[in-house]
């Protein structure tokens, strides 16, 4: 193979052309843009000039009491919703694709596909869904919790502020949760059939072949969905903006980082659209992103690279 | 071989009634709106869970949203949109992702590494000086500015998933290809690419369904009402008609079908790309 690589002549320009067009679409719109909002998050007013500040803009978002109780509301919130994803989203994946990998089971694929639809749904159709079934106007949710005499368990979830941004998460791992099962699935799927015969001859079937064999196999796909929910998560915007509006109401109880984000640079109402903030912020979601993948790559996948086949 | 155990009655039903109820769980929401979009409005707030029949059905919610809305502008924004994005992604993804997997040069895993930096990193962190580079350019408002994000935004994982695909290919037959003496084009464009059609596939829709349902980007570089794509379309309407539920609960219907029909033609080679291993 390289050696019919190296008699070509020594200026190879198919290489350039062939990952230019990628390279320079992909430097110009995602790389120098997210470089130079970081930067800009080291900018501010000074005296109607805008100058470097160093790292005011943090100490700002830290600290001013104007600032501060927002962004730390957001912060906990988000880490609130990513924590209802990992609790509920990934055992209820593991649990269906577990069920999904029997290959006795009749009608997988339309189970599958049925399970994967609400993923596929735009956060505009999902969050009004819900919004109408939950509303204590039209009354679905109530009826159905009446008829199987659950009534007085109603309430309306996505007004209160208690309630609203855990709803929410559910919401969210309702419409994701085909992603994890999906994963899990085709890793169960992976496990050869020898590691299971093995274990059957060892005597170890059921539920306990599938916590002490099955379990462990897939641990590293459960660590890969965990971090893409956490890169998902800390990103998030739509579903809130769609349901509860920028404002994240009920009284920012909903509010994260990316919702926070759009009222800080875009403005809402009586607030003014601030560049150098929405950048900061921008820059901290950057940051808590990236922590998170670090810890992902160094911490957890390198110690679970022994279980792969 | 699976052991008895595993197959026996009892927990083939235990199974299906766990698989039954959540699948019910999946579709209601859907089945909700699909079915109250075809009723009038007396009958919605009645019987809710209840069919249209010959009493309660309705075409009302969807006379109003083709008649008020300009939904059919909205659809042909976003199909274009997300075909010519998709597009590009496929050809520049699969171009980029034959360089890293076919030759040999100086910095070639650096290059692979930069460009994979796209899959972990949300474009979206970028927004605040997308926009500013956007109106210094005179793009606001315009399908152009989308399209341009959206394929940044989809180059990453296609061409990580892409080069794993393109190592698979045979070195005999590319060989076999430059001693006939095809230059790297053709031996690209007429030998690898029907090859991994399967992996374009499974990048297709992946790339696919965020673009076609984002709606951050459209809302803040394209709001304009000629560049309006259906989900931000679709969320202005249903803000400006929140009590016409008629015309809610149609918007919403048209705006399911579009997107589930392009999964059901591609679904098979999404599950068949997962299972065999493209993403892990």
């Amino acid at each position: 193979m390289a050696a019919t690589i190296e008699h070509k002549p020594p200026r190879r320009w198919h290489i350039a052309v062939f990952l230019a067009p990628a390279v320079l679409v992909y430097t110009a719109i995602m790389i120098v843009p997210l470089f130079s909002t970081l930067f800009q998050s080291l900018f501010g007013p000074v005296d109607g000039e805008r100058a470097f500040v160093g790292l005011r803009n943090f100490q700002t978002l830290f600290f001013d009491p104007r600032w501060a109780a927002s962004f730390w509301n957001a912060l906990y919130n988000n880490f609130w919703f990513f924590f209802i994803h990992m609790v509920v989203q990934n055992p209820i994946g593991v649990l269906l694709a577990a069920i999904l990998s029997n290959p006795n089971l009749r009608l997988r694929g339309f189970y599958r596909t049925a399970i994967f639809i609400p993923t596929i749904l735009s956060f505009v159709i999902v969050g009004f869904a819900w919004q109408l079934i939950l509303s204590p106007l039209w009354g679905i949710a109530p009826n159905m919790l009446d008829a199987i005499g659950l009534r007085f368990l109603f309430a309306p979830w996505l007004g209160q502020e208690g309630a609203a941004l855990t709803t929410l998460a559910l919401v969210s791992v309702w419409q994701f949760v085909g992603i994890p099962m999906m994963l899990i699935y085709a890793a169960l799927l992976s496990i050869p059939d020898e590691v299971i015969e093995a274990a059957e001859i060892d005597g170890v079937t059921g539920a306990k072949q599938f916590f002490k064999i099955q379990l462990p196999l897939i641990l590293p796909t459960i660590g890969i969905i965990s971090i893409l929910t956490f890169v998902g998560n800390f990103n998030a915007f739509d579903l809130i903006y769609v349901t509860q509006g920028a404002q994240a109401g009920p009284n920012f109880s909903t509010d994260i980082l990316g919702t926070l984000l759009y009222r800080t640079f875009f403005g809402f109402q009586l607030q003014q659209g601030d560049v150098n903030m929405g950048s900061t912020i921008a820059t901290m979601m950057f940051l808590i992103i990236l922590v998170g993948v670090c810890i992902y790559l160094f911490g957890i996948q390198t110690r679970m690279r022994r279980y792969q086949f | 071989m699976a052991s008895t155990a595993r197959s026996s009655l009892p927990r083939a039903i235990a199974a299906h009634a766990v698989l039954i109820a959540y699948t019910l769980i999946a579709l209601f929401p859907v089945f909700v709106i699909v079915i109250n979009a075809f009723k009038a409005r007396r009958d919605i707030f009645n019987d809710p869970l209840a069919f249209p029949n010959a009493e309660s059905f309705s075409l009302v919610g969807f006379e109003t949203v083709t008649s008020q809305g300009d939904f059919l502008l909205y659809f042909q924004n976003s199909l274009i949109v997300t075909v010519v994005s998709l597009a590009c992604v496929l050809l520049f993804g699969a171009m980029a992702a034959f360089a890293l997997s076919e030759y040999r040069f100086r910095g070639n895993p650096l290059m692979g590494l930069y460009l994979a930096l796209g899959i972990m990193i949300p474009i979206r962190l970028g927004t605040v000086a997308i926009l500013q580079m956007m109106v210094a350019s005179g793009l606001v408002n315009t399908l152009t500015a989308l399209i341009l994000v959206y394929t940044a935004q989809g180059l990453p994982l296609a061409i990580f998933i892409l080069s794993e695909f393109m190592r698979t290919v045979s070195n005999d037959l590319k060989n076999a290809g430059r001693v006939d003496g095809l230059s790297e084009y053709r031996i690209f464009f007429t030998l690898v690419l029907p090859l991994v059609r399967p992996a374009m596939a499974t990048v297709a829709v992946f790339t696919m369904i965020p673009i076609w349902n984002d709606l951050w980007f459209p809302l803040i570089l394209a709001p304009a009402e000629a560049t309006k794509t259906v989900t931000l379309g679709a969320q202005v309407f249903i803000g400006q008609f929140v009590t016409n539920w008629n015309a809610v609960l149609a918007a919403l219907t048209l705006a399911i079908v579009p997107v589930l029909i392009l999964y059901l033609i591609f679904s098979r080679q999404l599950i068949r790309g997962i299972t065999s291993g493209a993403v892990k």
